[in-house]
């Protein structure tokens, strides 16, 4: 069994998660990585997508974030997003509502950067919406 | 003077007066104490924040590529000032506070010669700064619909904000709100969000933060997601300073009013009894005299 660190997952709201875990799996910025104990001192910008965690006692949960960021020690990890939910709990209105959003930034981009960043941010909300509503 | 029945009237309708404001008051108790969770939960988010923020500021040390809204124009010309009040009045002086503290900085801003704008958050502070500063006002953000204060309230007015920074419409940006102390007791705030302030980068040498992080991707580009972030999450926080502010301003208002109603009806019961028991010692009078010419 893998040592265990201090794992916190923090909206603006509140505080999710704040437990010992084994590993977690982060959707970073530049792709996905799994954190465990002592890893070296990292700091990653986050796109919207799930996150895995695997606790100290075995469970494992996952959790959706939009956007945030992940802010890694050695001690331990702090995710902080924009906007946290479990995945059971997961709103299909409010994520379709999101994509709506997203598709209308995309529309509206004033300049080429605006407009591929506001694609990239869809492209990453319809996977995730792939990713998480087969069932 | 009032005859008696005036008297029971009036007895009748200061009670009914007083039912409401201690149902208010009880009301005000409730949200208080919902308001200050929501307070203190959001306070993680913060404060870390603060403290990555703080990190990251140090390993970009001030250089060149430092985001604008960090460093601000390099002009201190225009003056944005969001002003967040309550969209209730009956809170005693919570709003009037935050809007003459505001109005005492407008005053000094204009003696200085800069030019001032305003962005009202919350329906009282509109109102009073409507009377002497309607010309400034150049937006208002209505949150009466809303229910439980979200984080995406905040990050709405947080964009609007940045929106107009980046058309260059201002300089500096300073934040009003009322910090929520106690219940008694809230202190009307400026806080100054953009340029941010510098002042947690010392925070950071003391918290030990000076491993060696891998940033992914560059730092330049991480802070620049973080700091309109960072202006969000300080919206956030003084939204809810402010409504639990608010609520304790209303809390305790609500509760002097229910004292005076309980010292009125006191008072008019006096009175009531006086005049009954003159107007029996009349009749009695009246009588005995009757009796007594027989």
């Amino acid at each position: 069994m893998a040592e265990a660190f201090q794992f916190e997952l923090v909206s603006p709201e509140r505080l999710l998660v704040s437990e010992q875990v084994e590993s977690v799996v982060i959707p970073g910025a530049e792709g996905e990585m799994t954190v465990m104990a002592h890893h070296a001192p990292v700091m990653t910008t986050i796109k919207p997508g799930v996150v895995t965690v695997k606790t100290a006692a075995g469970k494992e949960e996952r959790y959706v974030v939009f956007g945030g960021f992940a802010d890694i020690v050695p001690a331990g990890c702090t995710l902080l997003a924009e906007s946290a939910v479990a995945v059971g709990d997961i709103d299909r209105t409010d994520l379709a509502r999101r994509i709506q959003e997203a598709r209308e930034d995309a529309a509206d981009a004033k300049d080429d950067e605006a407009r591929s960043k506001a694609e990239q941010f869809l492209s990453q909300l319809t996977t995730l919406e792939g990713a998480i509503l087969p069932a | 003077m009032p005859s008696l029945k005036d008297l029971r009237n009036r007895i009748a309708s200061v009670k009914a007066t007083q039912k409401i404001t201690k149902a208010m008051q009880m009301v005000a108790a409730a949200k208080l104490r919902r308001a200050q969770e929501a307070a203190e939960a959001a306070r993680p988010y913060s404060e870390r924040m603060g403290a990555v923020l703080a990190n990251i500021t140090q390993a970009v040390g001030g250089g060149g590529d430092a985001p604008a809204l960090m460093t601000g124009t390099g002009k201190d010309d225009v003056h944005l000032l969001v002003v967040c009040t309550a969209e209730r009045g009956l809170c005693g002086g919570f709003n009037s506070q935050i809007a003459r503290f505001a109005r005492d900085h407008i005053r000094r801003l204009l003696a200085d010669g800069k030019q001032v704008k305003i962005i009202c958050v919350g329906k009282k502070g509109f109102d009073i700064l409507r009377r002497d500063y309607a010309s400034m006002i150049i937006d208002r953000v209505d949150l009466r619909e809303v229910k439980t204060l979200g984080f995406v309230n905040a990050d709405a007015i947080a964009r609007k904000v940045i929106h107009l920074f980046g058309e260059g419409s201002f300089d500096v940006c300073t934040l009003f709100y009322s910090q929520f102390k106690s219940v008694i007791s809230q202190i009307p705030t400026a806080q100054q969000i953009i340029p941010a302030g510098v002042a947690s980068a010392p925070a950071a040498a003391a918290d030990g933060g000076n491993a060696v992080y891998e940033y992914e991707p560059e730092p330049g580009e991480i802070l620049s997601d973080l700091i309109p972030r960072n202006i969000s999450v300080q919206v956030f926080r003084a939204l809810l300073e402010n409504a639990a502010g608010e609520m304790g301003a209303k809390m305790s208002a609500m509760d002097n009013a229910t004292r005076n109603a309980g010292d009125m009806i006191n008072k008019l019961s006096i009175t009531y009894n006086r005049q009954r028991q003159a107007q029996i010692t009349k009749e009695l009078i009246e009588i005995i005299s009757g009796a007594e010419a027989l």
